[in-house]
């Protein structure tokens, strides 16, 4: 890359700038006008419900609770009218629902899948293998105690296996609080402080 | 000018949407031709077996629904049930055990359902897992009228069923075989003679008879390759040997013999459920046993033909309270060989095709 020094001693000619960075500014000048929170709020007002509306899991079923997921997803408890589509692919879901019980072997793939999963990301614990280790808990060598050991989760789903509406009802928390997130002043944020970090 | 080519090592799964759960295949291809497969199993392993030697006779009919087939979880408590009953001398009621023969029998039902359903959806059919899954709701209905619970039961007991049938389950339980005979009629239509699924699935992944008897394969598997063999018919339990039905058999080993050997296995249910239902004596349903049993030393191995195959349990008691070894023949693990030699010399699509075929399900491979 041109204009960038190389070599292992060689300090970077300017800090790195990052690629939201206009849009944090943008978002700290609103944020400062008179009347500008209203416009930034009402902005992620839109963009959350916009995300809410159409969380899209990642086919994640481990055990039974997959079936139950597949149950909801299918024609009695349809989750496509709440814009639930699963993805099989990380890269294309925003919603990891660990729907059943985690072994250890299992343990660090479940945490790359979440790591490849592009951010804003969430976690939804279904059942109680998944919450924690359900009823493999005791005199159990294989099974992880809960898959909050791996990935950080939002919503716990507790049931062995929760029947369907369940699972919907822990989405609808999830979107609940989807819609209540602080989006963009959290990125501005992040992106102003690692700016500060960088100069 | 010949051309440089290499073998590509392809790995599919853990995470896959139609690997039936946690299978890994590290797949050998040679262009889109399948070399080898090595399957990676062990995902799923929840020590069910260990688990068992610390809990009491009766707490594990519990973890027989969960830890191991999670679809067949009535099959596998009746597999446990009966392996401890014959371990102890306990003698179940006879209206217990007709019972017991219609939950298994619905059961059946259901896993195939949860088997074509998603099968269908592998090869591409999504309208099949939404018709099959409708199905299946009224089946999970009935079962939780019964037994509180849509998927883990806790219903069979050593000595009986936990609970009498509601008043107008009967009732219930006719009204939908009559509802769901011409639906199984509707899959054919569906699937049967349509030719991007006759493409797909006929001729592929063939297993000759003396393949599959060298691989252990059994239920549909075997069934499909001309292995007449049905663990009802040749060595009933429960009150199989009383009731009328057939088990289809087909010979050519493909995909498309499995699939239509479980859709005749479907009807065959149906009659039996029917029977069962005509039949049920009065009586009581249950053998009481004292919560912490003990049966006296001895061993003994119950075989029950599952949805996937021959199911079994060997348990070894020692005269306490906690069983001392039970060992779960899963027919899945079998089948998983068999399966993987099915896949060579096909091409990756075909890997779907036989996977679903095969009807495995990861949590009877590792229990």
């Amino acid at each position: 890359m041109a204009g960038v020094p190389s070599g292992p001693n060689a300090t970077p000619a300017e800090p790195r700038r990052s690629q939201i960075a206009p849009l944090a500014q943008a978002v700290e000048i609103l944020d400062s006008l008179p009347g500008g929170g209203l416009v930034l709020t009402t902005l992620e007002h839109a963009l959350n419900w916009g995300r809410a509306a159409s969380l899209w899991p990642l086919t994640f079923g481990l055990a039974c609770c997959a079936i139950e997921m597949m149950a909801a997803f299918a024609s009695r408890f349809d989750l496509d009218r709440m814009g639930v589509i699963p993805r099989a692919s990380p890269r294309q879901a925003d919603l990891m629902i660990v729907a059943g019980r985690c072994s250890i072997k299992m343990a660090p793939i479940v945490r790359r899948l979440w790591e490849q999963m592009p951010e804003p990301r969430y976690v939804i614990s279904m059942g109680s293998c998944a919450t924690c280790g359900g009823p493999f808990f005791y005199d159990n060598y294989s099974i992880l105690k809960g898959v909050d050991q791996v990935v950080p989760v939002d919503v716990y789903v507790p049931g062995c296996p929760p029947r369907p509406e369940a699972l919907i009802e822990g989405i609808l928390k999830l979107q609940e609080r989807i819609k209540t997130e602080p989006f963009l002043r959290r990125q501005a944020l992040a992106a102003i402080e690692a700016q500060a970090g960088t100069r | 000018m010949s051309l440089r080519t290499e073998e590509l090592l392809l790995n599919m799964g853990p995470q896959h949407p139609s690997t039936h759960g946690v299978l890994r295949l590290v797949v050998t291809l040679d262009g889109e031709n399948i070399k080898d497969v090595w399957p990676d199993i062990g995902y799923l392993h929840s020590s069910v077996e260990k688990m068992m030697e610390y809990r009491t006779y009766v707490q594990n009919v519990a973890l027989t629904d969960r830890g191991m087939d999670y679809l067949v979880a009535l099959n596998n408590e009746a597999a446990y049930c009966l392996a401890i009953e014959a371990l102890a001398g306990v003698e179940v009621p006879e209206r217990a055990r007709y019972i017991r023969v219609i939950f298994q029998e619905l059961n059946r039902l259901a896993s195939h359902l949860v088997w074509l359903g998603t099968w269908g959806i592998d090869l591409g059919a999504t309208t099949v897992f939404l018709w099959c899954f409708r199905e299946r709701e009224r089946i999970l209905d009935l079962f939780e009228q019964v037994t509180g619970g849509r998927l883990h039961h806790v219903y069979f007991r050593i000595g009986g069923v936990y609970a009498d049938l509601p008043d107008g389950w009967t009732g219930a339980c006719e009204a939908f075989l009559d509802y769901f005979l011409p639906h199984v009629d509707e899959y054919h239509g569906l699937l049967t003679q349509n030719p991007i699924f006759e493409a797909r699935t006929r001729g592929v992944g063939v297993i000759n008879r003396r393949d599959a008897v060298a691989m252990g394969a059994s239920g549909p598997v075997g069934r499909a390759s001309g292995i007449a063999y049905d663990v009802r018919k040749a060595a009933p339990y429960e009150v199989y040997d009383r009731l009328e039905f057939d088990v289809p058999v087909h010979t050519e080993g493909d995909c498309y013999a499995r699939y239509l050997v479980r859709m005749e296995e479907m009807r065959q249910s149906v009659r039996i459920v029917r029977r069962a239902l005509r039949d049920l004596p009065d009586g009581e349903t249950r053998t009481r046993v004292p919560t912490t049993m003990k049966p006296p030393r001895g061993e003994v191995y119950v075989r029950t033909e599952s949805p996937r195959g021959t199911l079994g349990v060997y348990a070894v008691s020692d005269g306490g309270e906690t069983p001392y070894r039970v060992k779960i023949r899963a027919p899945s693990f079998t089948n998983l060989y068999a399966l993987t030699e099915m896949m060579k010399g096909w091409k990756i699509a075909d890997v779907i095709a036989i996977l679903g075929s095969t009807d495995i399900v990861l949590s009877d491979v590792d229990r």
